[in-house]
């Protein structure tokens, strides 16, 4: 029949973890969903409770998001550029209701394809904190992220934050996202950038991650290298080559076959370095 | 599990409950607080539904564990109106037409709410984006943005004065439970002793079965009072046509396709839910399912039923003059293939209701479009008479042909039934979608020819529709199709078949347009392609072939008024003209953003097929002065009830505000038929008009007076007053009649139509609706995505008897029409939820203009006839018209989905 249990600290939560056993839930988003038409017998770690995991702050030369933090959170939260791109991922996820509810950290422990979260936090260069009565480790995103729906945490692990470096200097990002509806859709492929940049306008940093076109979202790290001390303006989308794009795998499902979405990953990485350049002699928001 | 205590506030009482903190909060609400105005849609947050406040926050109640609730403060729609402006805000919803049937309105209203108290003035990109987590299936989203934009703007609700209540924007006679919670829909209530009821299903699409020891698993099973097969079932065979029976309420050790009922679980709601479907003893023979239908010899010994050899359902054909000769000879010819997959119906309230026994007679409250026959069909199957089986219809959470076959009411039916104990039942989201009807797919060829000077000359059409494992509505579709296929233009020489077959799916059934949504693509996809071979406008074209009064259709029925197809035309040529010139403007700038605008013409006949289908309704008056109409047409959110108060209210002479609706309740009301086929307002609103004609004579004969009496009702006296004097009738002293009436009338009314001869000959319907529309769109052309930027829909409607509730049809059906065209499939077994079967969202919606013809109908009511299909049909193929102007790109199949429509952009070039 299963067991609820919503402790008050983490101590507790790790507790039980070490018991084992238990489904972890805080936004329910993902736990309700697979539980449609069937009685629900988990025993369920509820870690809404643990405040010390909620909240986004600054901690000298990163920041830190808490377990519990929302994409609404994200989205109503002041934070500088180097943010955009995770911004209009969260208002990606669903519709406002999933936005209140479901947590970024949630959206990395369910570990698909299609996660919106992933894309954004692999060019924030984040690293995910576990818990356990062992003490804690971080590990990089990439390697939290182990494949379709498997992650690195072990059974007696919580995730209990994000770590998200800040950058050098200017840091520019962005996310796009194509689905064959506007929202709630689930998507065929996504593009996340972020660019730092030198007071001439030289990109000294990027990062390019893509969803939906693998069992894990990748990094494209030979056109990260590409960019590297290009000027950060219009002639940058046509530094993408095809190679670039070969770290993706997509599949042919329901939403699109691999040629279409290897096509449209292309045209996003463009699109997305097109929408940071303007961004960057405009001064306006993307 | 050990329960928790928890202590929540809703609508700021306090509550303590104790309760297994799992739960979902939707459940709480609904099962132990009888706060049933928070609906259920998917259980997973894809429909947003159950949209509620907790801390002035919108969430889903069906994703929130109540472990999460102490003292927080919920809000749910029973409560709304306490909150500030949210009364007004309710009013707006009525005003605006912005509930059809209503299931999503209270999660809309919520989220409305959430964004309103942080942004009292929202533009539409703000409420979009509020509203964008709740899907609507009815209304195609513009009246609920409008509604919510003109919040603190508020408009005069039109109460129309005596005889005035045709043509007025009356708000909904049930409008006021749909905005406030109160409407109960199939799951909202049941008796309190009721039992709930569990449908195993296959999980094969194609298998033989056999069952163990089923008395043993009731025994073993606290809780589980009975375990119901097909062996429990006396009559196992149902299905809309009297010789076509062949569907089981349970199946009887075969499957035909995945998500067939094979076992009903019945007991207490835990101990039913905590079987494992591995528990149950069934073993499995998986045998090779026949996928598909489109080669006719690749049935290789799948056949899906013994006596169907050759796999086909149903033929039609319609044959007139000699169309193969005169495509030979034709001056011009276009033809080409087309193809579209199953659709699924997705209303968001899943198939639900409960069935009570009482002596010999069984009650059973469902939702659904067709209690007459699902009155007769339950009968059958429970060796009952029609007479002992009453049905209740529910308020309907949006039906669109999908609730016109049987669902749950056989299941609960014979349950109530054996145990003698009330027995409620609901379905999931996934199991909705696996075992309702759909749209049949279709795989179409044609070839249509007209001269150089722009005159159709003839068109060779023949269709093969996958009418998967059950007839249902095959034939209607295999009727339905050659009728229509000429699409609304005079062409004399028509050669048309059509064949459904059966395969291992879902069994295809009605769907908004009965198979015509599919016969229009390929019909105006050709239009398009013959007006560009002679170099004439889309539009012109259109307008030259017209069908007009005096002309004859492809059955020979010569068309004798209202025929406004040539008004709708020319309603539309000022803004296609602009269109079109400023897409081409648009295109010499543009690069990867292309725009097109694309034209769709339609027609549809009102009501069944070459067949009587009578409606009869009622109107009575009781000693209080209480007026009722014993109305049998389902309202399915379309607003039949309002419309056919209105009429009814208009023969009879008193305002409509004053008349009471009974709906669809078989111990009170006369078969009405069923809401389907655009026929309700025309068949049952003529109906309503001659029982509203009916009443006033009588009362005028009371009263010993003239046709010329004016009515006026003054608590239970009827005043009648004519130029002579004004006569009093006690109603008070009448003799009771029938439900407490003492005077009534009553009108039938069954459209005239003939029997189709061999070559498809004859007059099938008595009136046709017209229409036509107009697209706007944008291709992005490196990722093959189109948005649709603009609709524009001139209908011709006879008479719109509320012009608000024609135009929340003309939006419902752009937003199926939009769906068909460019997101929706449904692929049994992977597509069984509204996350991966896409319908468009408050976002996808282009900005709907529309334009009423009133062509009057002299058989219709007051010159009405339906508006149901017709904005759907023409959608499509306008949306794929723009698409090739923006990119001369012909789009053969839908969904086009980006990567088809890219695949098709980069075969051209682009």
């Amino acid at each position: 029949m299963g067991s609820y249990l919503r402790p008050q600290r983490l101590e507790e939560a790790v507790g039980a973890l070490a018991d084992g056993g238990y489904t972890v839930l805080a936004g329910g988003t993902d736990f309700y969903p697979a539980r449609v038409g069937r009685a629900i017998d988990d025993q369920v770690l509820d870690i809404t409770a643990l405040d010390e995991l909620r909240g986004i702050a600054e901690l000298g030369d990163r920041y830190r998001i808490g377990a519990l933090t929302t994409w609404s959170d994200v989205i109503a939260a002041p934070l500088p550029p180097m943010f955009d791109g995770l911004k209009l991922a969260a208002r990606e996820v669903g519709g406002v209701q999933i936005q209140n509810a479901g947590t970024l950290c949630g959206n990395l422990c369910n570990a698909s394809p299609a996660a919106d979260g992933v894309p954004p936090l692999l060019t924030l260069a984040a690293e995910v904190e576990l818990s356990s009565q062992a003490g804690s480790r971080c590990l990089p995103l990439a390697d939290f992220i182990l494949g379709n729906r498997r992650t690195a945490r072990r059974p007696d692990e919580l995730v209990t934050a994000l770590y998200l470096p800040k950058p050098a200097g200017a840091a520019c990002s962005d996310f796009v996202k194509l689905g064959a509806r506007k929202y709630l859709v689930i998507s065929i492929v996504m593009v996340a950038s972020l660019l730092e940049h030198d007071d001439a306008g030289r990109i000294t940093t990027a990062r390019l991650a893509v969803g939906s076109c693998a069992a894990t979202a990748h990094r494209l790290s030979a056109l990260e290298e590409a960019l590297l001390g290009k000027p950060l303006d219009s002639g940058l989308p046509s530094v993408v080559t095809a190679a670039h794009l070969s770290p993706l795998s997509p599949i042919d499902d329901v939403r699109g076959s691999a040629e279409y979405r290897m096509e449209a990953a292309a045209q996003l990485v463009r699109r997305s370095l097109e929408r940071l350049a303007r961004q960057s002699q405009t001064g306006a928001a993307v | 599990m050990t329960l928790a205590t928890v202590a929540f506030s809703v609508n700021g009482r306090q509550v303590s409950l104790e309760v297994d903190p799992r739960e979902r909060l939707s459940e709480t609400l609904r099962h132990r607080l009888g706060l049933t105005g928070t609906k259920v849609g998917c259980n997973a947050g894809d429909c947003g539904a159950c949209t509620v406040l907790v801390e002035g926050e919108q969430l889903c109640a069906c994703l929130l564990p109540c472990g999460q609730l102490p003292g927080k403060a919920v809000t749910t729609v029973e409560g709304l109106s306490e909150l500030p402006r949210m009364a007004a805000l309710q009013q707006e919803f009525l005003e605006h037409g912005a509930a059809q049937c209503g299931i999503c309105t209270p999660g809309m209203l919520m989220a409305a709410a959430a964004l309103l108290k942080k942004n009292p003035q929202p533009d539409k990109v703000q409420v979009q984006d509020a509203l964008g987590g709740v899907l609507c299936r009815c209304t195609g989203y513009q009246k609920i943005v409008e509604a919510v934009c003109s919040l603190g703007q508020p408009q005069q609700a039109v109460v129309p004065p005596a005889g005035a209540a045709v043509g007025a924007r009356m708000v909904k006679t049930d409008g006021a439970a749909k905005i406030n919670g109160a409407e109960l829909y199939g799951a909202d209530t049941a008796p309190e002793d009721a039992l709930w009821l569990r449908v195993i299903r296959s999980p094969h699409a194609r298998a033989t079965f056999s069952l163990g020891d089923l008395p043993k698993l009731v025994a073993d099973t606290p809780g589980l009072a009975a375990v119901l097969s097909a062996a429990d079932v006396p009559g196992n065979a149902f299905g809309v046509y009297p010789t076509l029976k062949d569907q089981p309420v349970l199946a009887d050790g075969v499957v035909r396709y995945r998500g067939e009922a094979v076992l009903a679980l019945v007991g207490e709601r835990a101990a039913i839910w905590a079987l494992a479907e591995e528990a149950l003893p069934i073993t499995w023979q998986v045998e090779d399912a026949l996928d598909d239908c489109w080669v006719a010899d690749a049935v290789d010994g799948r056949q899906v039923h013994a006596q169907h050899p050759d796999n086909v359902l149903a033929r039609g054909h319609v044959d007139k003059g000699d169309a193969e000769a005169a495509l030979a000879t034709a001056e011009v010819v276009a033809e080409g293939s087309f193809a579209t997959p199953f659709i699924e119906h997705a209303y968001i309230e899943p198939e639900a209701g409960y069935a009570l026994r009482r002596g010999d007679r069984l009650e059973i409250w469902a939702t659904t479009q067709a209690p007459y026959m699902d009155r007769d069909e339950t009968a059958l199957v429970l060796g009952l008479d029609k007479e002992q089986v009453r049905i209740i219809p529910s308020a309907c959470g949006g039906g669109f042909g999908g609730k016109l076959d049987l669902s749950i009411q056989p299941l609960v039916g014979l349950a109530a039934w054996r145990l003698d104990r009330p027995v409620r039942g609901e379905y999931s989201r996934p199991e909705s979608m696996m075992s309702s009807t759909k749209r049949h797919p279709s795989r179409i060829t044609a070839r249509l020819g007209c001269r150089r000077d722009g005159k159709l000359t003839a068109l060779r059409f023949h269709g093969i529709f996958d009418t998967g494992a059950y007839a249902s509505w095959g034939p209607t579709v295999s009727d339905r199709v050659p009728v229509h296929c000429s699409g609304p233009y005079v062409i004399p020489h028509v050669l048309a078949d059509t064949e459904a077959r059966f395969t291992n799916a879902p069994p295809s059934g009605a769907f908004r347009g009965f198979g015509v949504p599919q016969a229009a693509l390929a019909n105006e996809g050709l239009m398009d392609d013959l007006a560009e071979q002679i170099g004439m406008d889309p539009l012109e074209f259109r307008y030259l072939n017209a069908i007009r009064a005096g002309q004859a259709t492809a059955t020979g029925q010569v068309l004798q008024a209202s025929v406004g197809l040539d008004k709708c035309i020319e309603a539309l040529r000022p803004d296609w003209q602009a269109l079109r010139q400023a897409a081409e403007e648009f295109n010499a700038e543009s690069g990867r953003l292309r725009r097109g605008v694309g034209i769709g013409c339609v027609w549809y006949g009102c009501g069944n097929t070459s067949m009587s289908n009578p409606s009869t309704l009622s109107l009575g008056i009781d000693r209080q002065g209480k007026i009722t109409l014993y109305n049998g047409a389902v309202d399915i959110g379309q607003g039949s009830n309002t419309v056919m108060a209105q009429i009814a209210a208009d023969g009879l002479g008193l305002p409509a505000d004053l008349i009471h609706v009974v709906m669809g309740d078989t111990a009170l009301t006369a078969d009405a038929g069923k809401t389907s086929a655009s026929r309700q307002t025309f068949i049952s609103g003529k109906a309503a008009e001659l029982a509203g004609r009916d009443l006033r004579q009588k009362i005028l004969r009371l009263a010993n007076a003239g046709k010329a009496a004016t009515l006026e009702l003054s608590g239970s006296r009827i005043l009648v007053s004519d130029d002579v004097d004004v006569r009093t009738i006690e109603l008070a002293h009448l003799p009771l009649g029938e439900n407490g009436d003492v005077v009534r009338g009553s009108g039938t009314f069954d459209p005239p139509s003939t029997a189709l001869d061999e070559h498809g000959q004859g007059d099938p319907y008595a009136t046709y609706g017209f229409a036509a529309q107009i697209a706007e769109v944008e291709v992005d052309v490196e990722l093959g995505t189109v948005k649709v930027l603009r609709l524009i829909a001139a209908h011709d409607v006879g008479r719109a008897v509320n012009p608000t509730l024609v135009e929340g049809q003309i939006h419902g059906g752009i937003a199926q029409g939009l769906g068909l065209a460019l997101m929706e499939e449904y692929l049994p077994g992977r597509t069984e939820n509204l996350h991966d079967y896409l319908i468009p969202t408050i976002g996808d919606m282009p900005e709907i203009k529309s334009i009423l013809i009133e062509d009057p109908e002299p058989l219709g009511p007051y010159g009405a006839k339906g508006v149901g299909e017709h904005s759907l049909i023409a959608t499509a193929p306008a949306i794929f018209g723009g698409v090739y102007q923006a990119t001369a790109v012909r789009l053969r199949e839908t969904p086009a989905t980006p990567d088809r429509v890219r695949a098709a952009l980069r075969a051209a070039g682009f």
